[in-house]
């Protein structure tokens, strides 16, 4: 009889992606820089965002222009989206001078730049729904770029309805979805090791 | 790289490790995070700035409101000359051979005349001039409707916008139907009007935003905000607050020629085209950097890196006999 398929998905996970792994109280001696700790705070920063949106799509698009409570919630979500680019890019960035790509970590790599660029796809959908003179403006600039490559016949920046839509339920979930793959891989690859690092230079191991 | 470097990069770390608490890391972040948001948000608040309105527009920009309006009707303006995916009057910006938006369709109809003038204004009660325009409007025959509008429009053209200095002429009821437009939106009554043309329930913004565009008070207000495309618009915020300052790499190229020219062919003149298509080959590109030619090898050669993992090279130098 053939393996059930809930099986055959458990041994995998379990090979590839114990505990250990998944909740590390250990790392390579080599992480040891400022620059590490950037992808915690963009992780940090989309927990904000997260968490501040909900509060602002269960009160509505408008309630911020007329509740101080709202105005304070809406700009917890506004500094947290300028930070979560700010961590982002500079953790883009490290990453890029580490070639963190090495070592089969193409997917690691890949799955990030994906995150970045959904990320700005959902940030701009934000900007669209402020309901105010900015969303006014950037939808009727925006509009002439998605329509000149045929895009905008049903990506419609002025349809307040359809960018709200996108941007609390499907953006959001596409994002989400691509950064837990992206954690995930990170914790099943490990750290990237130094570019020079060298198979004879590791024998001693241990703390 | 060699087949036993990219494996030992690939196997996990056998060398010297050291305690990480990564829940203890996580919630720190998420501390260090929350504090400095809410502090943020205390101090310097968010950008609001009022939506324009179309009352607003009539009552400071009058005479801009009624040219537009005529416009309208005459077919002249942006939305009615656009093309997909409002209207089929023009082909279009094109990537070479490719017609994109021609091909996409007109998939979000707007008949300027009707959906912008003439419905808005049926939805009032109105005088006994507008009621009698309207009447005369819907009773003539397509050409003589064009034939009224565009003398008009090219009478408020050949005036400068001067409403005062246009000559008479046989406009047929164009002046009164404008006129009726621009009270209705002095009123307050238009805005709403042309949200709600279809039904009760409406969320799509999309013929406020064009007929706003039409005019120059929704371009005036832009410029006086600072956030015109060509001045690197596209990334910045009203008031003194960042905007969206990763959109940098794409209003770069609305900055230099040939992208700032729209006089220039063929590719000035279809810049948003060119711009979206270039961006998405760098989107790309920044996905598979790391099979890259020359751009993967870059981090090796400039040694960045040194500083990164300093501690574990000055450990392997100390490490190495000395020769």
């Amino acid at each position: 009889m053939s393996e059930m398929w809930t099986a055959k998905l458990r041994k995998k996970w379990q090979k590839n992606l114990p505990i250990e792994k998944l909740l590390p109280d250990d790392q390579p001696a080599y992480v040891a820089s400022w620059i590490y700790v950037f992808g915690v705070l963009t992780l940090s920063a989309l927990a904000m965002i997260i968490f501040s949106g909900i509060i602002l799509a269960f009160e509505g698009p408008a309630w911020y222009h007329t509740s101080d409570a709202g105005k304070f919630v809406n700009s917890l979500h506004f500094w947290s989206v300028q930070l979560f680019f700010v961590f982002m890019v500079i953790h883009l960035w490290g990453k890029f001078w580490m070639a963190a790509w090495r070592g089969n970590r193409f997917a690691t790599w890949a799955t990030g730049a994906v995150a970045f660029i959904a990320s700005i796809a959902t940030a701009f959908t934000g900007y669209l729904v402020q309901t105010n003179f900015d969303s006014q403006w950037i939808s009727f600039e925006a509009k002439d770029g998605f329509n000149s490559v045929g895009v905008g016949a049903w990506f419609t920046v002025t349809n307040l309805g359809q960018m709200l839509l996108l941007h609390v339920a499907f953006l959001p979930l596409i994002l989400g979805a691509i950064t837990v793959v992206h954690v995930l891989m990170v914790r099943k690859r490990g750290v990237v090791p130094p570019i020079d690092a060298e198979p004879s230079s590791v024998s001693e191991g241990g703390r | 790289m060699s087949t036993v470097k990219e494996s030992f990069d690939a196997a996990p770390w056998k060398g010297k490790t050291k305690r990480y608490d990564i829940v203890k890391e996580g919630s720190v972040a998420l501390a260090f995070v929350m504090v400095l948001t809410i502090i943020l948000s205390l101090f310097m608040g968010s950008p609001d700035e009022t939506p324009l309105t179309f009352k607003g527009w009539a009552v400071s920009n009058s005479d801009n409101f009624y040219a537009t309006a005529v416009q309208e009707l005459a077919g002249t303006s942006g939305t009615a000359t656009y093309g997909a995916p409002y209207n089929k009057a023009a082909d279009g910006l094109n990537l070479g051979p490719l017609w994109l938006q021609k091909w996409a369709g007109v998939t979000r109809p707007i008949d300027s005349v009707n959906d912008f003038v003439i419905s808005p204004l049926s939805t009032q009660v109105m005088s006994t001039d507008i009621a009698s325009a309207l009447a005369t409007w819907n009773s003539a025959t397509a050409a003589q409707k064009q034939a009224w509008a565009t003398a008009y429009d090219d009478a408020i053209t050949n005036a400068e916008g001067k409403l005062a200095d246009v000559p008479s002429g046989a406009y047929g009821p164009v002046p009164a139907l404008a006129q009726g437009l621009t009270d209705m939106a002095k009123a307050g009554a238009l805005d709403a009007a042309l949200l709600s043309q279809g039904g009760f329930f409406q969320t799509d913004n999309t013929k406020q935003i064009l007929f706003f565009g039409d005019g120059a008070y929704l371009d005036d207000a832009g410029t006086a905000a600072n956030l015109q495309g060509g001045t690197w618009g596209m990334m910045n915020e009203t008031g003194r607050y960042p905007g969206q300052a990763w959109l940098w790499l794409y209003s770069f190229w609305y900055q230099i020629p040939p992208f700032n020219n729209e006089e220039s062919k063929p590719i000035g003149a279809n810049a948003d085209a060119y711009i979206m298509a270039i961006m998405g080959v760098l989107s790309l590109g920044l996905i598979l950097i790391p099979v890259i030619p020359g751009i993967k090898t870059l981090p090796m050669r400039i040694p960045i890196h040194r500083g990164i993992w300093r501690d574990y090279y000055r450990s392997q130098a100390i490490r190495k006999p000395k020769k």
